[in-house]
Order: structure tokens, then C-alpha cells, then sequence
């Protein structure tokens, strides 16, 4: 089916009277093309809160792609092998290739990578919370590969069918590669939990930390988080929060009873009638706190992205300069021949 | 002593110290681009590194591996050039030490690919493509921050001033490269320094960058004579091995 959703810029040919009418029809049109499972590009029209939307959310999941460089990137000089350390740089490097094609795709709904950037820089966007915990002890490239890569595999999967056709075609490839960190991070956790002593405890201490950050990566519970029904109605999202976390719970269980680790939850139990585990109460002031900007390491990753990105101004400028020097120089020699 | 064993640690143990500093840019990068990039060439380094030292403890032939090697080593026992273990600085710091070794590195990787031994010639020709790559990115770079702003221009001035007189150790021949170059398995690297000097002379023109005046060069890597700056580095590095000994990871 040829895509019915007219190119935004044939609008701003019409008077104002008929452009509202016209906004209210594509608007019907727009909201029956996503429910049809088509894909929104990035020269359709599309309503401006959608557009908002995926800005906000495709430029806070690029975000937490840089800033969660920082807490593993911190033990790339410490792998305990050249082995770990080469995963380790190949897996931190592919966090850096996820922001790029995310500010891409971000770039085709009208903003610019650097604008985009520097409301990270300033405090004004988000990302992921969870990077605001630190990483104490090489288990925790485990618990983070493992728990926290997986939270993401959950939430990212369902985006690979998501309406804007630019963030879906980005999470596939995202995907493919969060699920082989995952498995990294999983092998890592087992590889210690059949260790020494000190390797055991090493690991049963980074999965008493990382594991209830790692459950609220799944945003607050279903009865309040703001956003979600209107990114359902839009294909932006397809599972709810609590059904996202359920799941993840439920796969993440048996996996930490297998290598001999135990959950820091007193009240998990299996409920056979529903089929899911049952967990205790999660700890949401925690989760206000973090994301008001009051978590373990808030203020050092924002001022570790501030520190690299100022200490590379001189770089970019000379990036620029040489390149409108070459430009020129070009041009020059392009006259001269003529 | 054992020339085969000496030769393949001095060819890790330079891609070893660049390696892991290389990988402390991991997210510190002026650019997305060149935290990738700078990240990407220090997972060649590791490679390369796993490589050498790997053949490295099957020439000694007392059972010590890779890890063993990198991470159950004092400095003394050490032997990459001066050059690698200089520290990151800036940018332009890591950019220039890069190049000065990548200029050194494509001819190395070249003649070791002639190499008389299967596996030292397999390993060369698959870090020749890397260190190929290598140059190309620490060339452009030279050439744009030496062509770029009069800031950028007097940095790197001043990176290639403080750090060219540490490549002396890449072309150290001694009685370990002469027998590895006699035997036919290895290189001589005073050898490589024509084709070292015609990318130098090429890329400051292009830079347009001024070559320092001679100064003495600072040398004794090859030999476990280091700045004061590799402790620090093996320190780091080394942590977890040396504090759980016993441990697999």
C-alpha cells in the first residue's frame, strides 16, 4: 500500500482555516496507518507529539548508550585478562556504535547530534538511570552484562517493531548485539560463581547491588507512568512496564539459580497458579531519588561526558578548521584550472 | 640467552602498553567517531599483543602464557619501546604517539610477513592490514591538527617535540634482532628506519609541522630500562591477577 501520509512541507502552502481541517484528517489517517502496522519515515507527516515523543525517548536511549560507556569502561584497564579485556573494549566500543545510529535516527526527525548532546551535557535530558551506580568490582561487568543488558534486551526487543521506521531498523541491529553482551556478561558471573571463594562473593555482591536498580529499569509501575498509553496507541510501545519487568524476572530467576547465586529478594516466590515468580516490594522512592539527580554517581558521569566533551572543543574546532581549509584550497585550484 | 623469546616480547609488549592506554580514552573521546576509532585500534593492539606474547611463552617454552606474560611481570621484565608506555595527554599526545609507532609499524608488520617462521609471518600479515588502517587514521589526524586552528597547530607542535626523541627504541639492534634477522624469522629494525623517516618527512609537510632539532634520544625499553610512568601503568593493569593469584577469570 502506497503510503497515504502527505510530505509535511506540502502543508505550509495552505491558509491556516483549511490546514487545521486538513491536520485533523491526516491526523485520522496517520493513527489508522500506525494501527496497521506500517511504518512511519522520517518525510511523512506525523503529528507534532509524536515527533516530541520520539525525539525525547530516541535521544535519552542514545544518551544512556554514551553514559553507560563510563561505569565499564572504567575496568577496561583493569580486565583481569587480555581475553576480558578485548571483549571488553569490543563491548564498550559497540555502546558507542548504538549512540551513533540513535542520534542518527534522532537526526531524521529534525534535530542535530550536538544540540541533542548538549542538553545531555547540561542536565536537561535523561538517560537511563541505572548508570548512576557505580561499577566497584570486575563482578559487576558481569552483574551489568548480564542484568542490566538483559533489562535493556527486554525493553528493546518490542522496539524493533516500533512505528517510526528509522528507531525500529536501529534496534534491530542494537538487539543482535545487546544479546551477545548479555551472554558476555552471563558467562562472566557463572565463570566466578565457579571460581574461589573471594570470586563468589565477588559475584553475589555485585548481584545484591545491581539487582533491584536493574528491575526499576523497567520505569514506575503500570498505575503511574505517564507516557505509556499514548505511546501504546502509536506503536511506540507494546508491552506495559510490569508486564516487561514480569518478564524479565521470570527469565532472570532460574539463570541466577543455575550458577548458585541467590536473588537479594526475601519475598520471591513462584506462584504456580499465575505461571510468574512474585517479588517483593520495590524500593520507588530510591528510583525519584536517582533520577532527581541524587544517585551514587550522578554527578560524576555528568561531569566525565562535560570533562571529555570540553576537552575536545580544541579537537573539533581543528576537525572543522582543516576542513573548510581543504574546502577552500579546493576551490581555488578548481578556479586556477578553469 | 633466548633471542626468539626476547624478539616476540619486545612485538607485544609495545602493543600491550598501547593497547591499554589507548582503551582509557573509551568514552573520554573528543567525538563519538574517536572514542570508537581509539577504541577499535586498542582492541588491535590487544589482539596483536595476545598474539606475540602467546608465541612469546611457546619460545621460553617454561609454560608461561599470555596472561601470565602481561600480568606476572614486573617493569624490569618489560620490553616494549619507551614510546608506548608515554602517557595519553591529550588528544594530540595519544595521536602523535600513535603515528610515530604506526610509521614504524607498517614496515615492521611488512618484513615480518617475509618471515622464514609460519606463524610469526601469519600474525604480521594480519596486523600489516591493522597497522595499515592505523596510519591512515593517525596521519589524518596529524594533518588536522597541525593544519587546523593556531591553537591545535601549536599543541601537537609541542606533543611531537616532547615525544620524538623516545622512538629510539623501535630501531634498538642488538645481538636479539640481529640473530632474529640472521636466522630469517624476524626483523632488523634499524632497518625500518628509511621507511619510518620518508612517512615522517611526508606527513609534517602535509601537517605543516616543523621537525624538533635533533635532541638525544631517550632509549633503554628494550633492554627493561623504563620511565617512571609504566609502574603506574602495570600497577593499574595488573591489579587483579596479582591480588587473586589463584583465581580464573
Amino acid at each position: 500500500m502506497e503510503n497515504p501520509l502527505c510530505p509535511s512541507s506540502v502543508l505550509s502552502a495552505f491558509p491556516d482555516v483549511f490546514l487545521k481541517r486538513m491536520e485533523m484528517d491526516l491526523l485520522q489517517r496517520f493513527e489508522a496507518y500506525v494501527a496497521s502496522e506500517k511504518k512511519i519515515e522520517p518525510k511523512d507527516w506525523m503529528p507534532d507529539a509524536y515527533r516530541k515523543t520520539l525525539i525525547r525517548q530516541i535521544s535519552q536511549h542514545a544518551h544512556s548508550e554514551i553514559v553507560g560507556m563510563l561505569p565499564e569502561g572504567n575496568w577496561i584497564s583493569r580486565a583481569p585478562s587480555l581475553k576480558r579485556k578485548a571483549i571488553l573494549m569490543a563491548k564498550v566500543q559497540d555502546e558507542a556504535g548504538h549512540g551513533l545510529y540513535l542520534y542518527s535516527a534522532c537526526e531524521t526527525l529534525g534535530v542535530q547530534r550536538d544540540d541533542t548532546i548538549a542538553d545531555l551535557h547540561s542536565g536537561k535530558a535523561k538517560y537511563s538511570s541505572i548508570f548512576n551506580y557505580p561499577t566497584l568490582t570486575w563482578a559487576d561487568m558481569g552483574a551489568v552484562g548480564w542484568l542490566v543488558d538483559g533489562a535493556a534486551i527486554m525493553n528493546q526487543v518490542p522496539l524493533c517493531k516500533c512505528s517510526y521506521g528509522p528507531y525500529a531498523r536501529a534496534m534491530v541491529r542494537v538487539c543482535k548485539e545487546e544479546s551477545f553482551h548479555q551472554r558476555q556478561g552471563f558467562q562472566i558471573m557463572m565463570t566466578l560463581a565457579q571460581g574461589t571463594e573471594d570470586q563468589k562473593a565477588m559475584a553475589q555482591d555485585a548481584l545484591n547491588r545491581w539487582w533491584w536498580p536493574s528491575i526499576m529499569m523497567f520505569g514506575p509501575p503500570d498505575d503511574n507512568s505517564p507516557n505509556s498509553a499514548q505511546s501504546m496507541a502509536w506503536n511506540i510501545k507494546r508491552f506495559s512496564n510490569d508486564e516487561l519487568r514480569q518478564k524479565f524476572i521470570d527469565l532472570t530467576v532460574p539463570q541466577a539459580e543455575l550458577i548458585g547465586l541467590t536473588i537479594p529478594d526475601a519475598d520471591l516466590k513462584w506462584n504456580e497458579e499465575t505461571g510468574h515468580y512474585e517479588h517483593g516490594p520495590i524500593d520507588w522512592a530510591e528510583f525519584n531519588r536517582v533520577i532527581a539527580g541524587h544517585g551514587p554517581c550522578n554527578k560524576e558521569r555528568l561531569a566525565a561526558r562535560n570533562k571529555a566533551w570540553d576537552d575536545g572543543a580544541w579537537v573539533r574546532e581543528a576537525a572543522g578548521a582543516h576542513a573548510e581549509k581543504r574546502a577552500a584550497r579546493k576551490a581555488a585550484s578548481n578556479t586556477a584550472a578553469a | 640467552m633466548n633471542a626468539r623469546f626476547e624478539y616476540l616480547l619486545r612485538l607485544g609488549d609495545d602493543a600491550l602498553l598501547l593497547g591499554q592506554q589507548l582503551g582509557l580514552w573509551t568514552g573520554h573521546g573528543p567525538v563519538l567517531e574517536e572514542d570508537i576509532a581509539l577504541t577499535n585500534i586498542g582492541l588491535d593492539q590487544i589482539g596483536q599483543a595476545r598474539a606475540w606474547l602467546t608465541l612469546a611463552g611457546r619460545a621460553e617454552g617454561t609454560g608461561r602464557d599470555e596472561d601470565t606474560l602481561a600480568f606476572h611481570r614486573d617493569q624490569s621484565k618489560f620490553r616494549n619501546a619507551l614510546l608506548c608506555e608515554r602517557p595519553n595527554g591529550h588528544f594530540g599526545d595519544t595521536i602523535v604517539r600513535q603515528f610515530l609507532f604506526d610509521a614504524y609499524a607498517v614496515p615492521l608488520h611488512a618484513g615480518l610477513a617475509q618471515s622464514n617462521d609460519a606463524e610469526i609471518s601469519a600474525i604480521a600479515k594480519k596486523s600489516a592490514k591493522e597497522s595499515a588502517y592505523h596510519l591512515r587514521h593517525s596521519q589524518a589526524w596529524m594533518v588536522r591538527l597541525g593544519d587546523g586552528t593556531t591553537e591545535s597547530h601549536a599543541k601537537v607542535q609541542e606533543s611531537l617535540n616532547l615525544l620524538l626523541p623516545f622512538v629510539g627504541d623501535l630501531f634498538h639492534s642488538d645481538e636479539v634482532s640481529s640473530t632474529a634477522a640472521s636466522e630469517g624469522w624476524g626483523v632488523d629494525p634499524a632497518g625500518l628506519r628509511d621507511a619510518w623517516e620518508a612517512t615522517l618527512t611526508e606527513t609534517l609537510e602535509a601537517a605543516q609541522l616543523r621537525r624538533p632539532d635533533a635532541a638525544p634520544e631517550q632509549v633503554g625499553g628494550r633492554l627493561g630500562r623504563h620511565t617512571e610512568q609504566l609502574s603506574f601503568l602495570l600497577a593499574e593493569m595488573q591489579v587483579l591477577p596479582r591480588t587473586y593469584p589463584d583465581a580464573k577469570w
